[in-house]
């Protein structure tokens, strides 16, 4: 990498750090608009970063973004806001490659080039592709207790208190609900890649 | 499903996220599991009749702060491997330093001691026995350890296992002192030492396998 290239990749991690930290920070606190707009960028930075990466895998980019995604805000409580934004999103990313690489080894030759924690808030790629994957219907596999707050909440976009009604749980129930269900989400898809 | 779709639904309704009360938890935890290790060692081997007169030995201190330095230390590795982009930074001087410190030590105590005397400082009586209790005492704060570990998000699941077993081996060496009979420095330096660090060494095989999220 050129001087003038790493300086650039630094200057835009750099605005990145600025632009999502305090997204990331609001929508810790409850702020739907600022989290929906922090995972945004975010996805666009994951595609690059990952297009970049997995050269000769572009069909399954858009799975690991929203695998990768789903992680992120599965373990967002495990952002620490004394520390930098960009070491972690880069932490997560790497690990979800890694595993994923990991899974498909032997079955096809690759080459990761060694980076630096920059690198995931490096570039954007707002071009979203479809994911092979298809989330919703892994939703449907998942037992009702967890499917019906996430279907309910999450895609009707009902209130916690309206879903709470219509299913006959309680409030915490869905909130529960949600929180595990999404756990499950995101461990159906490694174990759907394991088996794969 | 399109990404779009997924950020709408991760997005929508969220609520505030409950953080910074891990540390809390983690605490009440730690303190649950090493009672629980209290409990299955006086269940098991006993706690020694003799430990008020133990205690104004100075090797019984020795015996006590070595591990307890040691959990300190693996509690920072511990705390740092749960959390994605947190270095190890200095932490593993934590574990590094006592064990040179008390290696030198137990080198110091053989070098000066009657030839004769040497063995018995070094195997003690209970040398077969010794990294095996400390094992099993090991086992409540491991269970402890993984379980809590699984709500965070290590990126490093072998070092992350480590880090549980080493917490684990320690705090249980801590509490096998009020069992131990041995008061020899080489006998803490190299049995308690490897007590500690086979639970460690067991939550590297596995941590790849449990820790994965």
């Amino acid at each position: 990498m050129t001087l003038q290239n790493e300086v650039h990749t630094g200057t835009q991690a750099s605005t990145a750090e600025e632009r999502l930290r305090p997204l990331l920070l609001r929508g810790l606190e409850g702020d739907s608009a600022a989290y929906h707009a922090f995972l945004k960028a975010l996805s666009a930075l994951l595609r690059a970063y990952l297009r970049g990466r997995l050269t000769r895998m572009t069909d399954e980019v858009e799975d690991l973004v929203q695998e990768t995604m789903l992680a992120i805000h599965n373990q967002r409580h495990t952002y620490d806001s004394t520390q930098p934004l960009t070491a972690w999103v880069h932490a997560i990313a790497r690990y979800k490659m890694i595993d994923f690489i990991r899974r498909r080894a032997g079955r096809e030759a690759l080459n990761t080039p060694l980076d630096d924690e920059l690198a995931v808030f490096a570039a954007s790629d707002h071009d979203a592709g479809d994911a092979r994957r298809d989330l919703a219907k892994l939703l449907e596999t998942l037992p009702e207790r967890h499917r019906l707050p996430i279907v309910r909440v999450k895609v009707e976009g009902l209130s916690v208190a309206e879903a709470a009604r219509a299913t006959g749980m309680s409030e915490s129930a869905v909130k529960v609900g949600i929180h595990r269900g999404l756990k499950a989400l995101a461990a159906l898809i490694r174990s759907e890649r394991e088996n794969r | 499903m399109r990404t779009d779709d997924l950020i709408a639904i991760l997005a929508r309704d969220e609520g505030a996220v409950d953080r910074g009360h891990s540390r809390g938890r983690l605490a009440f935890l730690l303190a649950g599991s090493i009672l629980a290790t209290g409990l299955l060692m006086a269940l098991t081997l006993g706690i020694r009749s003799d430990l008020a007169s133990m205690m104004r030995l100075p090797m019984f201190w020795v015996k006590i702060a070595f591990p307890t330095l040691l959990a300190l230390a693996a509690l920072e590795i511990y705390w740092r491997s749960a959390h994605p982009g947190r270095r190890l930074g200095r932490a593993p001087l934590g574990v590094a330093i006592p064990v040179v410190a008390m290696a030198s030590f137990a080198m110091l105590v053989l070098f000066r001691a009657d030839p004769g005397n040497r063995e018995v400082l070094l195997f003690g009586t209970t040398w077969r026995t010794c990294p095996f209790n400390i094992a099993l005492l090991a086992v409540p704060v491991f269970v402890g350890s993984l379980m809590f570990m699984r709500q965070l998000a290590p990126t490093r699941p072998r070092l992350a296992g480590a880090a549980c077993g080493l917490l684990a081996g320690t705090t249980a060496a801590v509490v096998y002192a009020l069992h131990c009979p041995e008061i020899g420095a080489p006998f803490i330096a190299v049995w308690y030492l490897l007590g500690m660090l086979l639970p460690a060494a067991i939550g590297a095989l596995v941590g790849e396998r449990l820790l994965r999220w």
